[in-house]
């Protein structure tokens, strides 16, 4: 994302942004919340009435600000459209007539909030850094099963599943099971090669438990080979082969703690944040008053000053309820006055995931203050 | 193509000469059948008959007074399938010989007339229907190549699609129509029966002749579903020996396939030349001592790498038993599978290394012996055999082998296992001491005199069958099978099935018809709870089943949810169990990605009173109450009502965290 222009004053004001590439629709998702108004250019049928009444439609591009109603993200296609009404009346669109805005790569447009908060700020600081984190994709395999998957830094989005069953080995009836799996792994490679994009990305994880990801690059070298595949055969080395416990999705995590892929990926968010929960529950085992999660223990864990670390989902954020928005944010503000750290989780992400339903809030404390322990969880209840 | 071929001219010497060239007969049509399983394998040429339904009977009129050696043996087939066919009726055997010869061996007749009438007598109408059935067609034209092979074979008759008489409407419709099916099955398959040449022919009728025919009273009672399952299930398996269903669990290299193998070998299951062979191969690439192992190894891949990946499976018999042996990998990155292999057993064999310090690695946090132990415990194994193998690596040590029995004691102890359901052998696989015989060596014959491993397995007691349950079936392997259709395997859980019973597959509820029944590549007519079976399904796609699916009974179908409630008993975890904890989820053959959504609950180990309600985090050994919701709905059954399908193992990054027990299914919505 470039920052074309910024206007912020005492927390009121207008930025003006260019997206480039998919991931930062995902930072403007975050950034954008209702009510906030939107410039940006976009194209709108409009019909024209001549003076003889008849009429005729057509499409015109024109620029439109619109005070923001509903937002949708396409998380597959990376898509952010914005509903709302018009408030700055042109030739072609009246004043308060609804339109539809669908952000575009590389076109700028304008964001006007009544109150910028840390956050959002702190999300277009994030936005706009040019130092990129490799793209990674992590194909997550077991027999029968296998997720092909893009790790950005703050999204990790599923391309492919694939998902058959292969007959078990048995009496005299090998051929079957080996049949079936040279099918699937045609079908994985072939998710590959659809879905990954070797100029961008750094590194190809295949996982899984047992043999299944040797017998796979075995297998994908060989058709390579025979098929003269160049793309595969040249992008040979970025493949790396790790162990997981599944093929399920979340033992994503398992791989992105192995210490080799940490090594080669350097510090993407997600192995950070990965890290992050881990020590979490590492705390919540060796010592369960230091660890807390809700939004109750952590706000009166707060009110002692005491958090070290605050993790807490970005979905938070994003929530409709303003006064609620203002809470959270009060509380990351009040942590980093305290010097704690604060690790935003972005929801794309399996931690993410994990943490929100872990409540979306959860904090490492300084000292252990077992008196929280004491207090029943009402949130619980509340579900 | 038949109905182009000049039949009544055929020399049908010339034409059979070379029969294999019959347009889509295949050979194995002809040679590969076993012929006691030939009556329930699907006929190719079955499905052809159904475009000439009104074919009529052909009926052979030489009859001769004098009973052949042919036509006893199908006198005896007769009457084993009459048998078969008719419900509870009580039939003298010499009035039943008698109608048989009267209507020439016409199964369909002999079953009306005793239907029709209990004091077997003889009706007009059904003369007339046999009058009928012995004229000839006079159109030839409709009937299918095989016809030539029934007139070559002299004795055999050949009845394609009738109608049952209205009168048998009194009978029960259910079995009204399993009668009307089986014996269209089994009378379609009759042209197979006389493969081309008439002497081959014969063997196959006198083959199916049982033991049960030389009794004074015929009496086999038509499995009437609910009221008698379990005299159905007496009566067909009260008299074999009992089958039992054994995993082979424990560390990787504890040398569990090998000690399978080899005593397959020395019970003779496995012939030299097959022996021979591996034990060639295996030194060819520099593993001999895998030989055995190769018996139950047979990818390609297990055996290149020597270990075992998935469940291999093989049966002996012991002096009371049948067993099935499900020999489990020990490796940790396949106990998925191990887990589907051991949800089907009754008992288990932990096989443990007593190698000096490979024990210690396989019984440590960490090893396997540990895993499966309670792994099997907790999917509803009671009795273990624990052989402690290798022990000629340490020269038949008394004390090595009291130190690990001792160890294991307490630790199975612990895992729930009661002390007189647990055994202890010692023995060598790869030697094979004390497998089969006592043992030779001196050593061991100092101190050890209790019974070898095959006395071991033979004293398992097998557990009830639940066969008056509905019927429950979970699927365990999905592959296509000779012929239409395809095949499921998996194990009976509760109830039982019949050959054409009406099957629902949960969570998708599709339902399909149960073709044939297949057990250790035996066909059967009926199937119970326990059984390790290969249905073959007709009526649906292959891909609508998948691994992990429930059959079940269309009228008692299985309730499908993605949300339940468990008690969990968590075993030593890493990290402590919050909500919001992703796991898989294994039910049965099942893994499954499900979340802990809710910790409900924690409970006082051994009084299981609520401790807390509502805690924020479960650690080791602790009991609790929990709801999983599951990421796509499942069959599953609370474990009051059904203990085998109540049971969940939740996993994380490969290690077992928590063994469940369903208690509350939460409907989806």
């Amino acid at each position: 994302m470039k920052l074309v222009h910024r206007d912020i004053d005492k927390g009121q004001g207008a930025v003006t942004l260019v997206p480039e590439e998919p991931e930062d629709m995902w930072h403007a998702y975050n950034l954008i919340a209702e009510g906030d108004s939107v410039k940006s250019s976009t194209i709108r049928k409009v019909q024209i009435e001549s003076a003889t009444g008849s009429s005729t439609s057509s499409r015109v591009r024109t620029t439109l600000t619109i005070t923001v109603e509903t937002i949708d993200f396409d998380t597959q296609a990376c898509m952010l459209r914005l509903k709302g009404r018009n408030i700055e009346e042109n030739q072609h669109v009246k004043m308060g007539a609804y339109h539809t805005l669908d952000l575009e790569l590389n076109r700028k447009f304008s964001l006007r909030k009544v109150e910028w908060d840390s956050i959002a700020l702190e999300r277009i600081e994030q936005a706009c850094d040019p130092t990129k984190s490799a793209d990674v994709a992590a194909v997550i395999m077991q027999e029968g099963l296998a997720h092909v998957c893009l790790i950005t830094s703050s999204m990790t989005l599923i391309r492919a599943k694939i998902d058959v069953t292969i007959p078990r080995k048995r009496k005299g009836l090998v051929q079957q099971h080996e049949k079936g799996l040279a099918k699937f792994y045609e079908q994985v490679m072939q998710a590959i090669l659809r879905h990954v994009n070797f100029d961008v990305v750094k590194c190809v994880l295949v996982a899984s438990p047992g043999f299944v990801r040797d017998q796979f690059f075995d297998y994908m070298l060989q058709a390579a080979v025979k098929t003269d595949n160049k793309l595969l055969l040249d992008n040979k080395t970025k493949f790396m082969l790790v162990h997981a416990s599944s093929g399920f999705k979340h033992s994503l995590k398992e791989v992105l703690q192995d210490a080799a892929v940490m090594s080669k990926i350097c510090d993407t968010k997600a192995a950070s944040e990965v890290k992050a929960l881990q020590q979490f529950y590492a705390v919540l085992q060796a010592e369960p008053a230091k660890a807390f999660y809700g939004k109750g223990h952590v706000q009166r864990a707060n009110e002692a000053q005491a958090i070290e670390s605050l993790l807490i989902s970005d979905r938070l954020f994003r929530c409709d309820d303003v006064k609620q928005r203002k809470e959270y944010v009060a509380l990351v503000d009040a942590v980093r006055e305290a010097g704690g750290e604060v690790r935003m989780f972005s929801s794309m992400h399996l931690s993410g995931e994990q943490l929100e339903q872990l409540t979306g809030i959860a904090a490492i404390l300084r000292f252990p203050m077992p008196e929280l322990e004491e207090e029943e969880e009402d949130e619980a209840e509340q579900e | 193509m038949a109905r182009h071929r000049d039949i009544r001219n055929l020399d049908y010497e010339d034409e059979y000469d070379g029969y294999d060239d019959v347009y889509g007969h295949s050979v194995d049509d002809d040679y590969y059948i076993s012929p006691s399983n030939r009556q329930f394998i699907y006929n190719r040429e079955t499905s052809r008959d159904s475009r000439f339904e009104h074919a009529d009977d052909i009926q052979e009129v030489d009859e001769v007074d004098e009973l052949t050696d042919i036509q006893k043996a199908k006198l005896n087939s007769c009457m084993h399938e009459i048998k078969n066919t008719l419900g509870t009726v009580t039939i003298s055997k010499a009035n039943l010989v008698g109608l048989i010869l009267k209507y020439q061996f016409n199964i369909e007749l002999v079953v009306n007339a005793i239907l029709e009438d209990p004091q077997f007598e003889t009706n007009d109408e059904t003369i007339k229907n046999r009058g009928a059935s012995l004229t000839r067609p006079s159109v030839v034209d409709p009937v299918p190549t095989f016809v030539g092979k029934v007139v070559t074979s002299t004795t055999t008759n050949v009845v394609k699609g009738f109608n049952l008489p209205s009168r048998d409407a009194k009978l029960p419709p259910k079995v009204l129509e399993l009668t009307n099916k089986d014996l269209t099955h089994r009378v379609n398959s009759t042209p197979n029966a006389q493969s081309p040449s008439s002497g081959r022919g014969q063997s196959p009728a006198s083959d199916r002749v049982t033991p049960e025919c030389s009794e004074g009273e015929e009496k086999v009672g038509r499995p009437d579903l609910k009221v008698d399952a379990e005299a159905v299930y007496k009566k067909e398996r009260g008299l074999g020996k009992e089958h039992l269903y054994m995993v082979v669990i424990g560390h990787v290299d504890a040398g569990k396939s090998t000690l399978m193998g080899r005593l397959l070998c020395e019970l003779g299951q496995v012939n030299k030349k097959t022996m021979h062979k591996y034990e060639q191969e295996s030194k060819k690439v520099g593993k001999q001592s895998f030989m055995y192992a190769w018996v139950l190894d047979e990818a390609g891949e297990e055996r290149n790498r020597g270990i075992t990946m998935d469940v291999g499976r093989h049966s002996f018999e012991t002096k009371n038993k049948e067993i099935t042996i499900l020999d489990a990998p020990g490796h940790k990155d396949f106990i998925p599978n191990m887990i589907s292999g051991a949800a089907q057993a009754d008992v288990g064999l932990l096989v443990v290394d007593a190698t000096k310090g490979e024990f210690e690695t396989g019984f440590d946090l960490g090893g396997q012996t540990r895993e499966h132990a309670l792994l099997v415990k907790s999917l509803g194994v009671n009795q273990l055999t624990v052989v402690i193998n290798k022990l000629d690596t340490v020269s038949w040590s008394k004390d090595r082998f009291d130190e690990i029995v001792q160890k294991l004691k307490s630790f199975l102890r612990q895992a729930g296992f009661k002390e007189n359901n647990v055994n202890f052998v010692p023995c060598s696989g790869l030697t094979g001491q004390n497998l089969i015989q006592p043992p030779t060596e001196n050593e061991i014959l100092e101190w050890y005199d209790g019974p070898c491993l095959i006395e071991a397995i033979d004293k398992f007691t097998s557990p009830a069958r639940p066969v008056i349950k509905p019927f429950r079936f979970s699927v365990n392997d999905i592959f296509k099978g000779t012929g239409s259709g395809f095949c499921v395997e998996g194990r009976i859980e509760t109830g039982l099935i019949n050959i054409g019973d009406k099957v629902m597959i949960c969570p998708s509820k599709d339902q399909s018809a149960v073709k044939t029944i297949m057990i250790d590549d035996a066909s059967k007519r009926i199937a119970f709870a326990g059984d390790q079976a290969t249905l073959t399904l007709s009526g649906l796609e292959i891909q609508n089943v998948s691994i992990g699916n429930i059959l079940c009974d269309v009228h008692y179908p299985i309730p499908v949810s993605n949300k339940f409630e468990a008690r969990i008993l968590v075993f030593s975890v890493a990290i402590p169990i919050t909500k919001g904890y992703s796991v898989i989820l294994h039910h049965q053959s099942l893994a499954e990605q499900a979340v802990i959504t809710k910790l409900i609950s924690q409970l006082n180990k051994s009084s299981g009173e609520v401790e807390k309600k509502h805690p924020r985090y479960l650690r080791k050994n602790s009991n609790a109450i929990v709801e999983i919701t599951v990421s796509k709905p499942i069959a599953l059954e609370l474990f009051s009502e059904c203990k085998e399908l109540g049971r969940v193992m939740l996993r994380v990054a490969g290690t077992t965290i928590a063994a469940g027990l369903i208690t509350r299914i939460i409907s989806a919505n």
